[in-house]
């Protein structure tokens, strides 16, 4: 089941320090939206807010027809965020299969279904965390996101620090997550060109306020434009 | 034709059964040793006892402290409550040792939620000088009351009636031996059900990263909570044995130094094992029993330099030795087959 959420004012950061400032848009249920901007503008921040990891100072967060903002993180999550973070954060001394059991809530996938998706991950279910690749790891970040019963998936640089065949394997996935099941999804990625071909829609963050908005199509393959856009994000 | 090398033939696989060995081995070790000292320790009998109700106890503790994370000070409190619960209850209510071994189960269990909901908001020193103050605020109340408690006297006077009317607490200790072996099976089951099980590896998740079992929609609070009030009612548990068994109840059970010592315990045995409280309780009380024998002061020093040692070289505490020497005995065969 998808869901949209609708993000006004949003104002965030660590301690007194603003990282945030004023942002607002809005993902229609079922939407795609790739985040983008050079490091340190308040993308990762952005999703930590949203999932309630971040301090709000002031901003609306809306899932559906409910205001999340003031609920705790893990009420968030059991609302239906569910977030990959960069880190993977993958429990090192549970195994694949125990990683995956902690993180089932009901109406979630099933970890059969999560197999399907990630065989390797079938493979390897009998390993601990500390002894899977970052590829391996990360399939657990997404399939522990999916397994619990997510409306919006929030993924924050999945992709990062991976091999290219490991990326592409990985890729090819979550565009499956996207087309079969009609997930909400927001993906913060530093490779435009490959958030421009699976979102629908993308966002440019600079100095934690949105820059640049609009339909993928208008920057995919534009080389130029892109490097115009985030070469001012980068100015 | 190419002969296998060692290693292929001492693959994981052809291990495999000789690690499921080895793990029938050391489920039923224990409890082969705890039965077969019924029969051939008569004389020793009190200070098995004293073994498996320290056992109980670190086991408790390695629930909060080994698989949650949750390091405190303050364990004896739930242990002291307990046992002075159980002694009440047979000198007030009834000497039944069930009834006031559920009763004394229930009390410190209520005083673990009670407590915990209070403190279990806070995190690092914070939360450790909380559950020392938590200690010490429940000593220093049983050593006021000492209309109800006897104070530094301790509770004397305590009836307990045979178990099941049956079986009487006799001075060569069989009874209290048994009862307290079959409680602590009891609760090593439950405990062991309980660990792997998914809310026993959420409590792993969140001692590693309970940042992430948030965001994963883990209710972290009311997991800690939880094991927090379950684990202060095993204490109890170990606590009513305690009383049940010596008929009397000291402060001592309420003090600092007995969160100490059920640390100093489990570490020595290995967090997070289950067993490790079996091996720690059971070196700790051995070597304290035997040193000071010969020298009153002797044995703190030997539990100390243990567990200076075990901390510095075995991570899991004793615990290691085992899977260290399974470790060289895999070496030894892998070698003697080599050509």
């Amino acid at each position: 089941m998808s869901a949209g959420l609708k993000v006004e004012g949003l104002i965030a950061g660590y301690g007194e320090t603003v990282v945030l400032d004023g942002l607002s848009f809005e993902l229609p249920p079922g939407g795609t939206l790739a985040v983008l901007g050079r490091n340190g503008v308040g993308k990762t921040t952005l999703l930590t807010t949203l999932m309630g990891i971040t301090t709000r100072h002031s901003g609306t967060i809306a899932l559906g027809d409910q205001q999340i903002e003031k609920l705790p993180v893990h009420m968030r999550a059991r609302n239906g965020l569910g977030f990959v973070p960069q880190e993977r954060e993958v429990f090192p001394s549970l195994t694949v299969e125990e990683n995956l059991q902690v993180s089932a809530l009901p109406g979630g996938w099933d970890i059969e279904r999560v197999y399907d998706l990630f065989p390797r991950l079938k493979e390897r279910r009998k390993n601990t965390g500390n002894r899977l690749s970052g590829g391996e790891q990360q399939m657990v970040a997404v399939a522990r996101a999916l397994l619990g019963a997510p409306k919006v998936l929030l993924l924050d640089e999945p992709l990062e620090g991976l091999a290219p065949i490991v990326i592409e394997s990985l890729f090819e996935a979550l565009i499956k997550i996207r087309d079969e099941t009609g997930l909400s999804m927001i993906l913060v990625e530093q490779k435009a060109d490959l958030a421009l071909s699976f979102a629908r829609d993308f966002v440019v963050i600079d100095r934690g306020k949105i820059v640049h908005r609009g339909p993928s199509k208008e920057l995919q393959g534009d080389h130029d434009r892109q490097h115009r856009l985030l070469g001012v994000a980068e100015a | 034709m190419t002969k296998p090398s060692s290693t292929t033939t001492l693959a994981p696989a052809a291990l495999a059964p000789i690690s499921k060995l080895w793990a029938t081995v050391g489920h039923v070790l224990p409890w082969a040793i705890a039965i077969g000292f019924f029969f051939v320790a008569e004389g020793s009998l009190s200070i098995g006892t004293q073994i498996m109700i320290w056992i109980l106890f670190a086991l408790s503790l390695d629930l909060i402290l080994g698989y949650a994370g949750i390091v405190t000070l303050g364990h004896a409190a739930f242990f002291g409550v307990g046992a002075y619960a159980a002694g009440l209850f047979s000198i007030h209510f009834s000497p039944d040792p069930l009834i006031g071994h559920i009763f004394a189960i229930v009390v410190s269990g209520l005083l673990g939620l009670v407590t915990g909901a209070l403190i279990l908001h806070t995190t690092g020193v914070t939360f450790l000088m909380l559950t020392l103050a938590t200690v010490s605020l429940i000593f220093e109340f049983g050593n006021q009351t000492r209309w109800l408690t006897g104070g530094d006297d301790g509770l004397q006077g305590m009836r307990v009636d045979p178990i099941f009317g049956m079986f009487e607490f006799n001075i060569f200790g069989q009874t209290a031996y048994v009862y307290a072996l079959v409680v602590l099976f009891i609760w090593f089951l439950f405990s062991w059900r309980l660990m792997h099980s998914p809310f026993g590896r959420s409590l792993d998740g969140i001692r590693q990263n309970s940042r992430r079992m948030r965001a994963i929609g883990t209710p972290v609070w009311w997991r800690l909570l939880a094991i927090y009030g379950i684990s202060a009612a095993m204490a109890g548990s170990a606590g009513a044995l305690l009383a049940h068994s010596t008929r009397f109840v000291g402060l001592s059970s309420l003090s600092l130094l007995t969160s100490g010592i059920v640390t100093v315990m489990l570490i020595l045995g290995g967090t997070r094992k289950l067993y490790g409280a079996f091996i720690g309780a059971a070196i700790y009380y051995l070597v304290q029993d035997s040193t000071a024998k010969i020298n009153p002061h002797f044995w703190e020093f030997i539990v100390g330099g243990m567990l200076i040692i075990t901390v510095l070289f075995l991570e899991g505490g004793l615990m290691d030795l085992g899977r260290i020497g399974r470790r060289l005995i895999s070496r030894f065969r892998q070698r003697s087959d080599l050509p």
